[in-house]
């Protein structure tokens, strides 16, 4: 199974892929580790005149601390953000959930950056990245912007990105001293796509209460589903086990999933409530 | 920096089994395929050809991929080791013999895929435990379902290597 014909080409520089981007417009597609891109061609899902191969672009790869964030190129492979001991000490929910992305060969070539910018509503990396109020680095030729999360993801498949800019970088911002985080998953069981999945941050007081938390569900919609109910439960409370209980319990609250073959909606919302008191329930006890 | 048309070849030069090939290819070119029929290499299979069965796994680079969903020109440079560059003047790698000893394969066509697994796991994790091996072992599939003698094979493969 082959894709259609395309055109190809490798810049060396940012400089230069942008000017490609330019050049091609809508034909092109940006070339990252390919694990959402080429089965998509192959299918005839996409179809583009040429593929401008980030892949030999210096420096986008690797995590670093930078001010108050954790910058992680957008090449780096889930692999790398998985083992990075930067991510797995600051950022445990994040090294979890590249972990539990497809299995070990897509992990070694999948990049972080490729999976933002496909935004499939089943991937984990959405996921998580919104509850850790991530914003995402995008460059074009006029210059650079940064774009949270939750503004990113608009569709299913659909993201802020422009068509003259490329995804650079991730920043993630660094939680306080007893803050935790964590993801929780339910996969497919063939696919390893997420049925239904949630990532927590859990900023606790020295008290033991709550300060701050953010929610965010997957499987739920076209992008990733903050829920808000649950968040607005916690707030202020002692994070005791029934407290997380009957907060999660909220956790599909003003969502609207639907059907598919795999799972029905009231099934996925139950789930929701699952895993996100699953994922909030290890978030608070992984004080970092 | 250059551009490759729609319709038109490129040169691409790997190393694979300790050996330079170069080779004219169209951008749209799956690296199994370039393995198996510009190379010759059939060892590495194709099998479901959508990223989820593992028989065409080979490492690139050092790391475990499925050749499957690579572009032969986005490997361009790389060092490639396939399930033929395994063996050493003749003497299988500690694996193949694993999968020989406790009859870690029924039909053979999931078995190159599942012993480059198993290498690039020894690599890095001479001793693994069973829950490691069988979590190594996610991205391939045995329609055999021969998966119990598959992990003693790699088991045995782990005992023999740390003599």
């Amino acid at each position: 199974m082959f894709p259609a014909n395309f055109g190809y080409v490798a810049p060396r520089s940012l400089q230069e892929a942008l000017e490609l981007l330019d050049k091609h417009g809508e034909d092109a597609k940006l070339l990252a580790g390919g694990h959402s891109l080429i089965p998509a061609m192959k299918l005839r899902l996409a179809r583009p005149g040429c593929l401008i191969d980030l892949g030999r672009l210096p420096g986008l790869g690797g995590a670093r601390i930078e001010g108050d964030s954790l910058a992680i190129g957008a090449l780096t492979v889930h692999a790398d953000v998985a083992s990075s001991e930067l991510v797995r000490r600051r950022l445990p929910g994040l090294a979890e959930a590249a972990s539990l992305i497809g299995d070990v060969q897509v992990r070694n070539r999948g990049t972080i950056g490729g999976s933002v910018a496909h935004a499939d509503p089943a991937a984990d990396f959405p996921v998580i990245l919104t509850a850790l109020n991530a914003s995402f680095v995008l460059v074009s030729p006029s210059g650079s912007r940064a774009v949270s999360a939750e503004d990113f993801f608009v569709d299913f498949y659909t993201t802020a990105l422009a068509a003259n800019e490329v995804l650079t970088e991730i920043r993630v911002p660094l939680p306080s001293p007893g803050a935790g985080t964590s993801y929780a998953k339910l996969p497919h069981p063939a696919s390893g796509y997420v049925v239904v999945s949630a990532g927590a941050l859990v900023i606790r007081q020295p008290s033991g209460l709550c300060a701050s938390v953010r929610v965010a569900i997957g499987g739920l919609g076209s992008v990733p589903f903050r829920a808000r109910a649950t968040e607005a439960a916690l707030q202020g409370q002692q994070l005791a086990p029934e407290i997380i209980a009957a907060a999660a319990a909220k956790a599909a609250e003003g969502a609207d999933p639907d059907d598919d073959v795999y799972a029905g909606a009231d099934y996925k919302r139950h789930m929701a409530t699952v895993y996100a008191r699953k994922a909030i329930e290890a978030a608070a006890s992984n004080k970092r | 920096m250059e551009q490759t048309m729609k319709d038109e070849t490129r040169t691409i030069a790997v190393t694979v089994n300790g050996t330079k090939r170069q080779a004219e290819v169209e951008p749209r070119e799956l690296l199994v395929y370039f393995l198996r029929d510009h190379l010759g290499l059939t060892g590495t299979h194709v099998g479901c050809d959508t990223s989820q069965c593992g028989a065409c796994t080979i490492l690139l680079d050092g790391r475990s991929v499925k050749s499957c969903t690579i572009l032969a020109v986005q490997a361009d440079g790389a060092e490639i080791t396939t399930v033929e560059g395994l063996a050493r003047e003749g003497a299988l790698h500690p694996v193949q013999e694993g999968f020989g000893e406790k009859h870690g394969l029924q039909c053979g066509y999931c078995t190159p895929g599942m012993i480059m697994s198993a290498v690039y796991l020894l690599k890095s994790n001479p001793r693994p435990s069973e829950e490691e091996i069988r979590r190594a072992l996610e991205g391939n599939l045995c329609r055999c379902t021969g998966y119990v003698n598959i992990i003693e094979a790699v088991k045995w493969a782990a005992a023999a290597s740390k003599k």
